[in-house]
This record gives structure tokens, sequence and C-alpha cells, in this order.
């Protein structure tokens, strides 16, 4: 395994554990996992329900803590951080996307798009151009001043992508983003996490238990059963833009994006 | 997060559960109410009591008199001090020194006599009293039928109600001794009336003649005798000539004559400058017919008013040491000041019970809020806000709650203080007595009271938002 750890997005876990404690018993979410992630990367997360993939990725995007282990993004170890650092990692590096949406339903698109940026203390004239060029890009420019309630899945969860990706990170994080779309609405959102992926190079974690999908458009698939790692395979992504590429489609992995 | 934004996301957050936080706010706005109603009655109060005890002259005024007796009724009389045949005597040059003292405002001689008045052919004897310009201000003429005196010099007079009465000829019933203005008094206003009074004269040996010679033997003479009694001899003496002098009533006072600074007990009132002029025969000048007489005059007593009651004592220590007796009002006005600091407080105290209540409802607001929003908390964490970012914004919410409470309840409590002053007058009319304005709201009251509303609510913030602050994002997304 190479690492890569000096582009922006690169991430390596070292024997990252997490447990919860339930009652008596501890469970095992994480159990030592030890992986690397070149910047760029596009990686699908699968397994069952429990099989600690999304306890894995809230740990990469900050939102919890190791019980041991260190989980280092782009030469910085998240475990060592203050919770003030982790809040700053969260804002600037880290896009999440869920399968809930998660869109604050009091707030119309724009302002909800607008809230990352907020907490950056980004000017307000500049966050509304921002928020709306975001919102264009995934094809929302006509719906800033509706309210989440108002529109469909699929558009709610583009809206999510918008407001993960204005503050410009350089880790997209999602959290089964098809888990609540039909197949072709599904396909639809991942085309956008790949296009991001693709356009400002910024590396992709997925978790997901659609094994096909994943298939589709990740360049690697991690499989996890209680929490460890139990397959770790490159993929040829075969989603339709993909394969309009011709030639480069098949080269198991594009060249810049060296997986390890 | 800029402050801007904090305010603004929690206006937006107030406003999404209305009820619930107006209710909240109200609860907030009537606790600044009471807090306000109540501090603005006590200021109220307290502004009442000390416009009327400065008006009526007790607590700044000192009363001046000289140490001399009457001649040879104070000779053996014990004690320290210098004899009071040698300490000074109270006259115009002892004026003008105490006017000129530090926080003195005004050294008024007190000019006192009785004496005949004569209206429509009838003779009344009463007592005279002279009044300074100052005397306007005093609250004996808030509700003068007329005017006061439109000069210090003017021939004019004011009567005190009971001497109305024995000008119409009305025998008071003595079980309702209080005579009323009305049209009757008014009728008077404007009438003539006739002073009779004795001046006294200096009268140099040279000039003896001056006076009216017939009068010159008369019994009112015997004034020069004074000296004789005590075997000096009498080296200057003085005539008294009876003179009489036309007044125009102008005012008439429902006051009692013993709350009339500088006057007490008189019945009518002229200008002090006039009547300082007549030179009337007063009993202080009886003792002064000293060999060094002059025409300077000698007063019997001066009211000395002093900028400020806290200036009392110091005024009074100087007048002392110019060797005069003094006396005045002082300790009650410290006693009256701690009255109102204590009332002042309990008020505070009663006043701000209710706007603890409300910071307990605040409290349950937020922390009903933090569970509602829990998730919105947890997203919020997702894309980046910090735990002091999500404690900010509930202590915003606090504030903005406390802010609005604040204006709310200063309104409220501002209606609520005019309404109990408008109720109080309503009653004080119907009971024959003067409005009086026992509420007030200074600015300092408006803004404390807002600042302390706010300060209350985001103390009640603090737990509330500390637990905000501490959710777990993990937790808080986990559901749906």
């Amino acid at each position: 395994m190479t690492n890569n750890l000096t582009g922006s997005g690169a991430i390596r876990t070292e024997g990252v554990q997490r447990h919860f404690r339930m009652g008596e018993a501890t469970i095992c979410a994480v159990d030592g996992i030890s992986l690397d992630v070149a910047a760029g990367g596009f990686v699908a997360l699968l397994g069952s329900s429990g099989s600690g993939k999304s306890s894995l990725l809230n740990l990469l995007a900050g939102l919890d803590r190791p019980t041991a282990g260190a989980v280092i993004v782009d030469g910085r170890n998240l475990a060592e951080m203050s919770g003030e650092e982790l809040s700053r990692y969260r804002r600037h590096r880290v896009g999440m996307v869920f399968q809930a949406f998660n869109l604050i339903p009091s707030m119309t698109l724009l302002e909800n798009v607008e809230l990352p940026m907020r907490f950056a203390e980004v000017d307000r004239g500049r966050r509304q151009a921002l928020a709306c060029e975001a919102l264009e890009r995934v094809g929302l420019g006509a719906r800033l001043a509706h309210r989440p309630s108002q529109l469909s899945g699929g558009e709610q969860q583009r809206a999510a992508i918008a407001r993960a990706l204005v503050n410009r990170p350089s880790l997209l994080l999602a959290d089964e983003p098809t888990g609540n779309l039909d197949s072709r609405t599904g396909s639809e959102i991942l085309d956008l996490l790949h296009e991001s992926n693709e356009q400002f190079g910024m590396t992709v974690v997925m978790v997901t238990h659609e094994q096909a999908l994943a298939e589709r458009y990740a360049q690697r698939l991690i499989f996890l059963a209680d929490g460890k790692v139990v397959a770790d395979q490159p993929n040829v992504p075969t989603s339709r833009r993909t394969a309009e590429r011709g030639p480069q489609s098949e080269s198991p992995v594009p060249p810049r994006k060296e997986l390890t | 997060m800029k402050a801007g934004d904090l305010v603004e996301l929690a206006a937006r957050n107030l406003r999404e559960s209305v009820l619930r936080n107006s209710l909240t706010t109200l609860g907030i706005g009537v606790g600044v109410a009471s807090l306000v109603a109540m501090l603005s009655l006590g200021i109220g109060l307290q502004q009442l009591a000390n416009r009327r005890l400065e008006r009526s002259g007790l607590f700044d005024t000192i009363m001046v008199t000289s140490r001399r007796g009457f001649r040879g009724f104070e000779r053996r009389a014990s004690g320290g001090g210098p004899p009071s045949a040698e300490s000074r005597a109270l006259d115009e040059n002892a004026r003008l020194e105490i006017a000129r003292l530090r926080n003195v405002l005004e050294a008024t001689p007190d000019i006192r006599f009785v004496t005949e008045l004569h209206y429509q052919g009838k003779a009344h004897l009463t007592m005279v009293g002279g009044l300074p310009p100052s005397a306007r201000e005093n609250d004996a003429f808030e509700n003068i039928q007329g005017h006061f005196f439109s000069s210090d010099t003017a021939d004019e007079a004011i009567l005190q109600i009971q001497f109305t009465d024995d000008l119409l000829g009305i025998h008071p019933q003595p079980g309702n001794p209080s005579s009323k203005l009305n049209t009757n008094t008014q009728a008077l206003i404007g009438k003539e009336i006739t002073l009779s009074y004795a001046e006294r004269i200096p009268s140099p040996q040279t000039s003896e003649d001056k006076p009216v010679a017939g009068k010159k033997t008369g019994p009112p003479q015997t004034p020069t005798g004074a000296s004789a009694d005590t075997g000096e001899p009498a080296a200057a003496s003085f005539s008294v000539v009876p003179r009489e002098r036309k007044l125009r009533i102008v005012g008439i006072t429902d006051q009692d004559p013993d709350g009339i600074r500088g006057a007490s007990g008189a019945r009518v009132f002229i200008p002090l400058q006039m009547v300082e002029n007549l030179h009337v025969m007063l009993p202080s000048g009886m003792r002064e017919s000293e060999p060094n007489f002059s025409n300077v005059p000698t007063y019997l007593s001066l009211s000395v008013r002093v900028k400020n009651p806290n200036d009392v004592e110091s005024v009074q220590d100087a007048i002392k040491k110019l060797g005069f007796n003094t006396f005045s009002i002082l300790d009650a006005t410290r006693n009256l000041r701690r009255f109102f600091a204590v009332l002042d407080l309990f008020l505070g105290i009663f006043g701000s019970l209710a706007l603890t209540v409300a910071g307990l409802g605040i409290v349950n607001t937020l922390a009903m809020a933090i569970l509602e929003r829990r998730r919105e908390i947890g997203i919020m964490k997702a894309i980046g806000a910090s735990d002091g970012d999500v404690k900010k914004l509930f202590f915003a919410e606090a504030a903005v709650m406390g802010f609005v409470g604040g204006i709310l309840g200063v309104a409220l409590g501002w209606s609520i203080g005019r309404v109990i002053n408008i109720g109080t007058n309503i009653y004080l009319r119907s009971q024959d007595l003067p409005a009086e304005n026992l509420w007030s709201v200074p600015w300092w009251l408006v803004v404390g009271a807002i600042v302390f509303a706010i300060l209350v609510s985001m103390i009640s913030g603090l737990y509330p938002a500390a637990r905000a602050a501490r959710l777990d994002p993990v937790q808080a997304l986990r559901y749906e």
C-alpha cells in the first residue's frame, strides 16, 4: 500500500476502533480498521446494517471520536483535535450527504445551502451568490425560495449535495444517499456525486448497501462486517458517464486517482 | 458565527413556534412590567415627597436668629458662648453676609406683624407676613385663586382663606372649619384693602420734628424708653408714626398658614421688599434701641435657603461661626431617604419575583426547543457548527426573547403605572384633594429594565444552551 497523504482529501485510518456501551455490553462498531484512501478517490463502503460502515463514516467526518487508533485526513489526526478544531474541519474540509437528506425544514433551499457559510462567517452577499450558484449547478436554480417539504426526495437530496459542496470541501461523505430514493433518482444523485468527484477532484466516500449501485460508480469497494474490513477490491465504474469516456473506461482505474 | 447571523437565526427559530415563544416572551413582559410598575411608583412617590419637602422649605431652610435676647430679659442667662449683649445683631449687613455664604440660595428676613386691615369700612386685626419672590414656588400657592405678586414691591396682597371668612363675614361651623375657594372668594380679587401700620422713623436730634408732631407725644412713642430701662443713656431714638397703605388683593390661597415658609401664621401676605420699605415697627426693633442705633434694618429671624438639603449642615455651621443661632430639620430627610431606599428595594424584589418566574419559563421553553430541534442541532453540527455556535444560538434566542419581552414589559409597566396614577388621581379628586403625579419612569429605568430582562433571559438560557451544545450529533442524526 502506498501512502499518499499530501493531496487534499487523503484519508488514512490506523487500527481505528469505536466501542459503544449498551448497558453491560460493549459493542465494537468499528473494530480495528486500517485503510488508505488516496485524494480524489471514489470509495464505496458496503455491508449489511450493523456492519459498522456508518460508524466509520462518522469517524471520518469528525462527528465522532475513535475509542482507539487514528483517523488521519490530510496528515492531521482527527483523534487529537479539539472540539473546536473538529468543527472547523467539518466546516471546511467535509461535505456530508445523508439518507434522510437532513435539510432544515423551516428554512428555504437557499437558506439551507447558506447555513454552512454562516458558520464559516462568509459575508452575506458572497454567501447568497455562492448558494445560488451551488443550487443552479444541481438544477434547482428555480426553487431557491421553496422549503424542503415542497420538493421531491430527489430534489431534496440534490439540495443537500449543493449544501455539502458549497464550502468546497476536499472530502465528500455520503451515508446511504440513495436509500430513500427510487433507483432512477438514485442514479441521478450518484451522477452528481461522481461529477463532483471528477470536476473538483474531491475524495468521495459513500456508504451503501446496494452493491450494484456501488459497482457502477465507485473505483473501490470496501466490504465491512462486524466492524472489520472483510474485502477491499478495486472496481471499474460502469456508469454511463464513465462509459462515455471511451478508452479510459477500459483502464481499471483512472491513472490520476491512484488506488491503494 | 457572526452576531448578526446569530440574532437572525435566533429570531427565525423563535418564529417557528410562535405561540409557545410568544407566551414565554409575554411572561418576561409581565415580569418586566411588574418590575417597572413597582419601581416607577416607588420612584414617583420619592420624587413627590422630595418635591413636596423641597417646596415646603422645611428641609432646605435654616432659621437664623440672633443670640441676643431682649435687653434686660436675657442678661443673666447662663450658658457658654459670648454674652448675648456682645453677639452680633441680625441686621441687613449680617443678612448680606449670610447670603454670600457658599451653597446659600437666599437669605430673607422673616417679617411678621399684627396689625389692622380695613376693608369696606370695617377693621380686621390679623397677622401680616412678607413673602420673598421665591415663595412663588412654594406649594402653598400651587392652587392659588388669582395670582402671585406681580413684583416684589407691588402694593398687592394675597389672603389666606380663613381671613376671607373674616372679610366676607362668614362664621365657619365648628364641625366644618375648612373654607373653600369659591366664587365668593373670587369676588374679593381685585378689591382694595387698607393696611394700617406703625412706621418707625429714626429721629436724630437735629430733625426731630420731621414726623407728625402730634403723634410724637402719643403712647406709641414708648419704645424709646427701652434704653431707659437698663439705665443706659439714650444716644439715639426713633419715632413711630401711624401710616396707611392701600393694597390690591391679587390672590387667595387655601393653604394652612402654618405651612407657609417665612411667614407662618400670617393670614395676609404682602411682598417682602414692599414691607421692608414700609419700615414697620417690629418687635425686633425694640431691642435695637442702642447707642449705635442706625437706620440699618434689624430682623427677628432670617430664613436661609440652601441649594440642596445636603448642604444644610455645612451652611448651618458657617452661620453659627458668624455668631447666630440656627435651626433646621435635618435628620428627618436622612430617615426619609433611607425609607425610600428600603421601599424601592422591596418593590424591586417583588417586581423581580415575577421576572424570575418568567426566567423559569424561558428555561422550560428552550429545553423543549432542544428536544424538538435535536435533529436540527445535529445537522448544524454536521455541516460545521461548533459547540460554541450552538450554545450562542440558544443564548441568542433567550436574549431575543428577553429583549422583546423587556420592551413589551416596559410598555406594559408604563401603562400600568399610568393607570394606577390616573386611578389615584380620580380618587384624590373625589376626596377634594389636588392631583398628584406619583408615578415616574425615568430613562434609566427603561434601559435598565430591558437590560435586566435580557440578562435574566440569558441566565435562564445558560442551562439549555449548554445542553444543546453538548448534544452528540451522531445520536441526534441517527433517527428520522
